[in-house]
């Protein structure tokens, strides 16, 4: 089993997620050239974040595009996804329209991976994100984080489980 | 170490007996290029374990990025109400490169199925509902792109390959014979 992650790096030894019951860190990035978000935009409601290493790439793109598929899944709980790389706003773009994405893709791009360094989440040796999943619940506080090994794409059973434990 | 949520059941699609040492579960695309490779794959794996490996195939239409996926995956819902799935199952993956409403229609002629039926069927989305109960159980058993194999109930995050595969459905046999023994 599992041939392929044998000399997969153990990421949990070099990052340290911020965990449940941390207050989420507020951030504002652009999710598409010159547009602004906040973190706290979506207070009031539970947000999805997944930290993930680069737009284009195969993986993340399987991560990106089932996450897309699975979108009504996670607005049953009237949740909002977000997804953080390192990539530029124009990238995104492009991104999202190639891929027909139907949720906000944020740019960490200036400062490089600030955010993601706030929540644990970057990988200082590749100068990327992890792959890492955060569900905050509506008022803001961290319910569930998960560190997925880079290269398996984590899939959505963690983030609907998060959601389905949230208190209602 | 992610497992299958949703056991098999008689809602499935299923070759090979219910006592088999193993069984592979394949959480599947139609329009996945992914899953054609995978295809042959899994034919030579079942032939190699014969009636020790049982197989399943499971919707996982991945809409947003293949427009014929759903159509496909009815398509072969449709034909196994006949008890056609698996003849429907093959000749959608055999003819990958040409799905389509046309493909669809004329594949039900050859398998002796109504046209209209099935024409009828695809316009309604009769089997909407089916495939998205398959679709809805793999989120939630973690799948997380297609193909997604699970081998005696746990996620296979091993290579899609069909080496990588075979070794993997092999481990699983070892592990059941010792523990029958």
């Amino acid at each position: 089993m599992a041939v392929s992650q044998k000399n997969e790096p153990q990421a949990a030894d070099v990052n340290e997620l911020l965990a449940p019951a941390t207050k989420a860190p507020e951030f504002t990035l652009q999710f598409a050239p010159r547009e602004m978000f906040s973190l706290s935009e979506s207070r009031g409601k539970p947000v999805i974040i997944a930290f993930y290493p680069a737009d284009w790439s195969p993986t993340c793109g399987d991560q990106i595009g089932l996450y897309n598929e699975i979108l009504p899944e996670f607005q049953k709980f009237g949740a909002e996804l977000l997804g953080i790389s390192v990539d530029g706003p124009w990238c995104h773009k492009a991104y999202t329209e190639t891929r027909k994405l139907h949720f906000k893709l944020l740019s960490d791009f200036e400062p490089k991976g600030a955010v993601a360094k706030q929540y644990g989440a970057y990988r200082s040796a590749d100068g990327l994100s992890e792959r890492a999943l955060f569900v905050i619940d509506k008022n803001g506080v961290i319910a569930w984080s998960y560190l997925s090994p880079i290269r398996v794409n984590p899939g959505a059973d963690g983030i609907l489980e998060a959601l389905e434990n949230l208190p209602k | 170490m992610t497992k299958l949520k949703t056991p098999v059941s008689a809602e499935d699609h299923v070759q090979g007996p219910g006592d088999a040492d193993v069984t592979l579960v394949e959480y599947g695309d139609y329009e996945c290029p992914h899953c054609g490779h995978a295809y042959p794959m899994v034919k030579r794996i079942q032939k190699r374990f014969g009636d020790r490996l049982r197989f399943v195939f499971r919707n996982f239409p991945l809409t947003q990025a293949h427009p014929h996926a759903e159509a496909a995956a009815e398509t072969a819902e449709f034909a196994a109400t006949y008890g056609k799935f698996w003849e429907m199952h093959d000749l959608l993956f055999e003819s990958q490169e040409r799905l389509g409403r046309d493909l669809f229609l004329e594949l039900a002629a050859r398998l002796e199925l109504s046209v209209p039926a099935l024409n009828q069927v695809l316009e309604d989305r009769r089997f909407e509902t089916r495939v998205r109960a398959d679709f809805s159980g793999g989120v939630r058993s973690g799948v997380n792109g297609t193909p997604t194999f699970f081998i005696n109930g746990i996620r296979n995050d091993g290579p899609s390959e069909f080496m990588e595969l075979l070794l993997a459905v092999d481990a699983a046999m070892e592990e059941s014979q010792s523990l029958r023994k």
